[in-house]
């Protein structure tokens, strides 16, 4: 097992490479330009100085290999230090710019990271939460009017895109009810009880949007997943030994069909650090997929390939650790 | 300031409102203000974006302003330097400007014209990139000529001599925070950028880059008694019409920025009876170019160049009037604009003083007027399809834009009625950040201008024409041997014109400028390689509760803010 894992972790290397110099391709190649967002009444010699002050005009290679050194030397340096206090970057380290703000990368990752985690990640859990019954339920009563209910529910919530129920939230409960903000407040600081209140107000739109959505698909992964035990033959004999429904069910039943699900979940969770770009830009969170579509919309490199590059290593290691998962979950699963 | 300015000020104020002069610093509490485009940075030398010039103005400020007329009125400087009082000299290659008494910095320290000389050596620093560089534009040096006099030097006249250290967009910066910060050294200054030092109304207490400013008012403000909100905060992101349905409908914020949303949805929204819709009419003007070259792929590099020949037909006024008259613009403004447009026969609309009045004709829509001209020019349609032809060639023209709800409804009722004249069009849009990206790699950038006929807004800065004028000279041309870069779009050539722009260049008298201005037009418009459909303002909403806004797209939109308060 240990040594597949450090096998995988050193394959991860190269893979890793791969897709940043692709990524850095893309995001290069495509029509982009830093300035294409100024106003029209600032020449054309002032832009070509603003470019040329940020290297834009540098041959692709040299920005690419810059690029890559200051993320996997300087930047890691640098996050050593701020976490221990020791002294370990250099005085003058350079660090990854942002375009736009003219600010380190990661300073702008790290003032973001918290709300996205917040939001994305509560929304997760929530999704969970709701999903696991509802597929328990709607395998053991399949075809009964919930688990018509229930795939009914999880086809909208499926089909229909965060930017439409986002926004039906907004007019339905900000609007109209007057209920919650559409703007969220990310200065906001929860001390006591009252700001508490004011934070779940703030945050519950968001969460039930992306909720919904997580929820779909994970309770018809859960459905399918049960459906495929109830019939087997461990289950009859579970029955015959006279165990009651509930400990066939939830015992027998639920945990061997929570192998896939466990799976799927362990996939999904470098999408919650990737943030929701729609749903965060709808209720105005300052979270990671905000910062990414803005430096996107704004030629902003450095931070579109960095960002992107984080996402790649989170893809790249939550797939070995669903793997590894694998492994525990099911003896029967073995690498070595 | 002097004493007889404040007490100016003090009296006009209380005569303007009388709640006003009995309100204090802080007294109307707390303000929000949303711009659905985030601030990325406070120094509005390193990003040139309106978002961040903007958000900057509460902190940052220069010697002088323009009002929401348009008036130069002085702000950090004791008054306006004109050739009549001594503070330009008379050749026109100097200015002097003399800081007003009393004005701090909101950490404490005196504003001196060591300021002043270090923002024009931080701002044209070769390795800086700044921003505003164009606001320098031909200043030979500026001088220190005492603690509070500046002086500026031109190496060549300049009639027009208020560009730098004028308006939102060339503010003063600190010399003492950015000292370590010249040049390529720039983005090391995280802290300065983020949270400059200033004159103004307000301090900054908290930035997130492309997210939200907190601001609380300056303890070191020259007025005592202002501003009179005590904090502010400036919340980015999000979209025009949920920025107008956070003033407008659920009243969560006071303020929004740059409304340009569907004009019967704003409506909707304001009959709410939550806030008010303000608009602010500056020089910007959405117009058609007129392609005067030859822009036939078969061409190859000469595409779109002065050397591929001129256009097939569009170089004939004829058909440019023809195309112009069919245009119902009022129709334009009501489907697209609504309170945030007006019909324009100008591609210079504004100050009122350079604004022609001689081709005003085109305000109403004359198709069979239109249809007329062309039938005895002799453009007619001989082998029936549809469509006149010229000298055999079909009059139909490829006409671009960028991609954006209100332009492309623009260009469906725009080939509409060119349709019944016997023009066709075949519309193409092409996504704002390549349209205007400037890649000279790109083929759709509207530099280059593959195609016949393209459609955007354009403006200038401040309240002098001079620079945009000189944008059409023949030099202008975009080109392959310049990178494709220049101004002159639609490649109009003409040496008259350029005459003109030469004399303008050594004209001070106000009034002959204006003459000038206006002539300039006159020769663009009547060319038509430019017709102009629309004067676009800036629409914003505020809260009923909110008094005191007097918005201005001369300058900043919050130029103002030490004023505003909260209704009783």
């Amino acid at each position: 097992m240990l040594t597949y894992t450090i096998r995988r972790l050193l394959l991860a290397i190269p893979t890793l490479l791969f897709i940043s110099f692709i990524i850095f391709l893309i995001v290069k190649l495509s029509p982009s330009d830093p300035t294409a967002g100024l106003p029209l009444t600032i020449p054309p010699e002032v832009r070509e100085q603003i470019r040329e002050s940020l290297g834009v005009n540098q041959p692709v290679f040299v920005q690419y290999f810059r690029w890559l050194q200051l993320m996997v030397w300087n930047e890691p340096l640098h996050l050593i230090e701020g976490w221990t206090g020791w002294n370990v970057a250099p005085e003058s380290t350079t660090r990854i710019i942002s375009y736009q703000t003219r600010s380190p990368v990661m300073d702008l990752i790290m003032q973001r990271m918290p709300q996205t985690l917040w939001v994305v990640g509560i929304s997760y859990i929530v999704g969970i939460i709701i999903a696991l019954p509802i597929g328990i339920i709607s395998a053991y009563r399949q075809y009964s009017w919930f688990d018509q209910l229930g795939t009914f529910i999880s086809m909208l919530g499926f089909s229909v895109p965060t930017f439409f129920t986002g926004v039906l939230f907004i007019v339905i409960f900000a609007v109209n009810l007057g209920w919650f903000p559409s703007v969220y407040d990310t200065t906001h600081v929860v001390t006591d009880w009252d700001s508490f209140i004011v934070q779940l107000k703030q945050i519950i739109m968001p969460v039930m949007v992306l909720g919904l959505f997580n929820a779909s698909q994970i309770s018809r992964f859960m459905r399918a997943s049960m459906l495929d035990n109830l019939n087997q033959d461990y289950v009859r004999t579970a029955r015959a030994k006279g165990l009651t429904e509930k400990v066939v069910v939830l015992v027998h039943v639920l945990r061997n069909s929570l192998i896939p699900v466990v799976t799927v979940i362990a996939l999904n969770v470098p999408a919650v650090f990737g943030g929701a770009i729609i749903t965060e830009q709808v209720f105005k969170v300052n979270g990671i997929g905000q910062l990414l579509i803005i430096a996107i919309q704004s030629g902003d490199v450095p931070t579109v390939q960095t960002v992107s590059f984080i996402f790649a290593v989170l893809i790249v290691l939550f797939n070995l650790i669903a793997d590894v998962l694998y492994g525990v979950l099911d003896p029967r699963i073995r690498y070595d | 300031m002097n004493s007889k300015t404040l007490l100016l000020g003090a009296a006009a104020a209380f005569m303007l409102s009388p709640v006003a002069a009995m309100a204090e610093r802080g007294s109307s509490g707390h303000l929000n203000i949303i711009y659905w485009q985030a601030p990325s940075t406070l120094n509005p030398y390193l990003s040139g974006g309106t978002k961040e010039v903007e958000s900057a103005s509460l902190v940052l400020e220069s010697f002088a302003r323009f009002d929401d007329t348009g008036t130069m009125v002085p702000w950090l400087a004791a008054d306006i330097p004109t050739v009549e009082n001594g503070g330009v000299s008379e050749d026109l290659t100097q200015i002097t400007w003399t800081i007003a008494d009393g004005i701090t910095w909101s950490d404490g320290t005196p504003l001196t014209a060591a300021d002043a000389v270090f923002t024009w050596e931080y701002c044209t620093h070769p390795e800086g990139g700044c921003a505003q560089a164009s606001y320098f534009d031909g200043v030979d040096s500026v001088v220190a000529v005492d603690d509070m006099t500046v002086q500026i030097n031109f190496n060549a006249p300049k009639p027009f001599p208020y560009t730098a250290f004028v308006g939102s967009e060339s503010p003063i910066i600190q010399a003492a925070q950015f000292a370590e910060c010249l040049g390529a050294r720039a983005p090391e200054c995280t802290d300065a950028n983020f949270g400059p030092i200033g004159t103004g109304p307000f301090v900054v207490t908290d930035f997130r880059p492309n997210d939200v400013i907190e601001f609380e008012a300056n303890q070191n403000f020259r007025y005592p008694d202002r501003p009179y909100f005590a904090t502010v905060t400036f919340k980015g992101g999000g979209d025009a019409a949920a920025a107008a349905r956070s003033v407008l409908e659920t009243g969560e914020f006071d303020y929004a920025w740059n409304l340009q949303i569907d004009p019967t949805i704003l409506a909707q929204m304001e009959a709410q009876g939550n806030g008010t819709v303000v608009t602010a009419f500056g020089t910007s003007v959405e117009r058609l170019h007129l392609n005067q070259t030859n822009p036939d792929p078969a061409l190859g590099d000469l595409r779109s160049t002065v050397e591929g020949g001129p256009h097939p037909f569009l170089t004939d006024p004829i058909i440019g009037q023809a195309m112009s008259m069919a245009i119902d613009r009022a129709l334009l403004v009501e489907v697209g604009y609504g309170a945030g447009g007006q019909p324009t026969c100008n591609v210079l609309p504004a100050p009122e003083l350079y604004a022609s009045t001689a081709n005003d004709d085109c305000l109403v829509q004359d198709i069979a007027g239109a249809n007329a001209l062309l039938d005895e020019a002799g453009y007619v349609d001989t082998d029936g399809d549809g469509i006149r032809e010229a000298n055999g060639m079909p009059l139909s023209v490829l006409y671009q834009t960028s991609t954006n709800a209100v332009r492309q409804d623009t260009q469906a009722l725009v080939k509409q009625w060119w349709s019944e004249i016997g023009i066709d069009a075949e519309l193409r849009n092409i996504d704002a950040s390549v349209f205007f990206g400037g890649d000279p790699a790109s083929p759709d950038t509207f530099q280059k201008f593959y195609a016949d006929v393209e459609m955007y807004t354009n403006n200038f800065a401040g309240v002098d024409p001079e620079a945009y004028m000189a944008n059409w000279r023949c030099s202008e041309i975009p080109g392959p041997d310049t990178q494709w870069q220049g101004s002159n779009i639609q490649r109009f050539c003409m040496e008259e014109y350029d005459a003109l722009v030469d004399e303008m260049a050594t004209t001070a008298d106000l009034q002959e400028r204006g003459r000038l201005a206006r002539e300039m037009n006159d020769m663009i418009i009547q060319s038509y390689s430019i017709i102009p459909l629309i004067h676009r303002g800036g629409v914003s909403a505020h809260a009923n509760s909110l008094e005191g806004i007097r918005m201005s797209d001369w300058d900043s939109e919050l130029w103002n803010i030490m004023d505003w308060r909260r209704a009783e």
